[in-house]
């Protein structure tokens, strides 16, 4: 299956002896100023109802745990906020650029946006499994590489979050609850962000 | 409330902490009348185990009653509940298929990066047992917060079998079960078991009703042999005798056909691998102390099966690959699907065909839990098990 590869990300370079069956995102060749990544997770719910869930990127806030705020705009374009290194907050707008229902979005950042971003979410029947939910996202780190082990360090790189954030997906739609180990609810909003509900 | 917490290497302490609260629609709060020290509690008490964070609650084996409910849960107020030590959804894939354990949705989401580093995938979550395993309070305390209620708990119907007969479905009298289960007995089969504590008793006691026709328990502790022997079991003494050698001659030099390491990574004895085992681990170099699953491995027959209840947590030194290979044995491990086992244990022991109150040999009020990890751990001959009662007043 091709990965999304607008022009301005062509990481993969010609491999001696031919490409493998490896996705492109587990290339050794990524250049460093760049950020390709791609996580995967399979969830015990029909690929529609996942779809029609990620569809609507208002029940994305749950979720995802570095998203201050998602508005929509229209039916295909929202504004994202984020939280960065430090406490940075980063803006832009997201369109919508192909809807295949209960199959695929792929997304792509306006011009002008703080993070120059797109992306591509799956959603693969895996039959008695269920659905595999596969996320590739392209961008440029703010900083080049050293924004990049900034946001690491800072646990905000987004490869790791868009892995805890398909956890929490799975989660929410397999059990009805995002689980936590807090203890009472004010260690819950220290641990989940209690400025997001400020924003929100 | 009152809780055990855990503040670095042989420092545990009664503290008072803040109250569990509801925080999602399946859980519920109990108010514990029983909880035990677990032989595996006395490796974080060794600071063994990873991510231990200083006031984090400790206690995996526990029971009581059920004062407050969120909106999924299915118990009631009132009512009197075993939980298991594993944390599990019910609806994952693991789940489904009652791999309790291996449950995908427990551990919080930004919990899990440490577990993928060391194991490659993140741990399932279990009760005050480090943050590797969700970093979940434990049920050392007067109450607890208990996640997927719907899912893991028992309601014990009946009040006449007291907590004491009821506790050990939380994790050691299952664990037991399971590791006799791994080892896939057949009649006429020999067993080994390697420590007596209270799984190694337990698993005696199942492998016996599944049907094993010897059972050889292994320890150092007159006392815990002394048990295990009333159990049915022969047994040997490794500080008296050579095992390896006293396990060929009892099987007429075949081997045991199984063999369950119930001692994990801080195996006792002055063995030559187990003292460099100790010097890597006290240099931070990093491996589990493994003497008996080395052992284990090469004195189990060809094409036997060896079962490994033992916590493990790291990396092993001089693992007996070779001999795992050539002789064709099964291996077989991991944490235990506890609810997978839990009615037809209970069953057992309200029929009496499992006893399981033997092993008790302290009950101490909260407050001295403390007092309980150090005897626990520095006399385990006699203190064989250590159960707290929040309810119990101080001495």
């Amino acid at each position: 299956m091709p990965e999304p590869q607008p022009q301005q990300f062509q990481h993969r370079t010609a491999q001696p002896g031919g490409a493998d069956d490896a996705p492109a995102t587990a290339s050794k060749t990524i250049k460093p100023d760049r950020s390709l990544s791609a996580e995967s997770v399979t969830i015990a719910r029909p690929p529609r109802e996942l779809y029609d869930f990620w569809r609507d990127p208002v029940n994305l806030i749950a979720v995802m745990e570095n998203v201050q705020s998602i508005a929509p705009i229209d039916r295909d374009r929202s504004t994202w906020t984020v939280k960065g290194p430090g406490s940075q907050h980063y803006s832009w707008v997201s369109r919508i650029t192909n809807d295949v229902p209960g199959e695929e979005l792929t997304w792509q950042s306006e011009p002008g946006g703080e993070i120059d971003n797109s992306g591509r979410v799956q959603f693969l029947d895996a039959g008695p499994r269920g659905t595999i939910v596969r996320v590739t996202i392209a961008y440029d780190p703010p900083g080049g590489a050293i924004g990049k082990t900034l946001a690491k360090l800072f646990q905000r790189e987004p490869r790791i979050q868009s892995r805890r954030d398909l956890h929490r997906l799975k989660q929410l739609m397999e059990t009805g609850e995002i689980a936590t180990s807090a203890r009472n609810r004010r260690e819950h909003a220290e641990k989940s962000g209690a400025d997001k509900g400020e924003q929100a | 409330m009152k809780a055990i917490t855990w503040h670095g290497k042989h420092d545990v302490r009664c503290e008072t902490v803040d109250d569990p609260e509801i925080l999602n629609p399946r859980d519920a709060i109990i108010r514990i009348t029983s909880t035990a020290i677990c032989g595996s509690d006395l490796h974080l008490y060794d600071a063994y185990i990873p991510s231990m964070k200083a006031g984090d609650v400790l206690g995996h084996e526990f029971m009581g009653e059920v004062v407050e409910v969120g909106g999924r849960s299915t118990l009631k107020v009132g009512q009197r509940v075993v939980v298991p030590f594993t944390i599990s959804c019910g609806a994952c894939y693991h789940c489904t298929k009652q791999q309790y354990s291996a449950c995908e949705n427990g551990n919080p989401a930004d919990n899990q990066d440490l577990g993928r580093e060391l194991y490659g995938e993140p741990m399932s979550a279990l009760f005050g047992y480090s943050h590797l395993t969700g970093g979940y309070a434990g049920g050392q305390a007067e109450y607890v917060r208990v996640p997927f209620s719907d899912v893991g708990p028992l309601v014990i119907p009946d009040d006449s079998l007291e907590d004491e007969k009821v506790l050990f479905l939380t994790d050691i009298l299952p664990t037991g079960w399971m590791a006799a289960e791994n080892c896939a007995i057949e009649p006429g089969d020999t067993v080994a078991v390697w420590g007596c504590g209270p799984v190694g008793l337990f698993a005696v006691q199942s492998a016996f009703l599944m049907g094993a026709e010897r059972v050889i328990a292994i320890d150092h502790f007159p006392h815990r042999l002394e048990l295990a022997r009333k159990f049915g079991a022969e047994t040997i003494n490794f500080e008296q005798s050579k095992v390896y050698e006293a396990l060929q001659d009892m099987t007429g030099g075949i081997g045991p056909d199984a063999s369950i390491d119930c001692v994990g990574l801080e195996a006792h004895g002055a063995f030559a691998d187990n003292v460099w085992d100790q010097i890597k681990v006290s240099t931070f170099m990093g491996t589990d102390r493994a003497h008996v699953i080395r052992q284990a491995i090469m004195a189990t027959r060809k094409g036997g099966r060896v079962s490994i209840p033992g916590v493990y947590g790291g990396f092993v030194d001089k693992f007996p690959m070779g001999a795992l290979m050539e002789k064709g044995l099964t291996l077989r491990t991991g944490q235990t699907h506890v609810q997978r086992y839990l009615p037809a244990l209970y069953t057992a022991i309200a029929e009496g065909k499992i006893d399981s109150t033997f092993l008790i040999s302290h009950r101490l009020p909260l407050d001295q839990g403390p007092v309980g990890y150090k005897n626990f751990k520095e006399q385990q001959d006699t203190w064989t098990k250590v159960v707290l009662k929040p309810g119990m007043a101080a001495a």
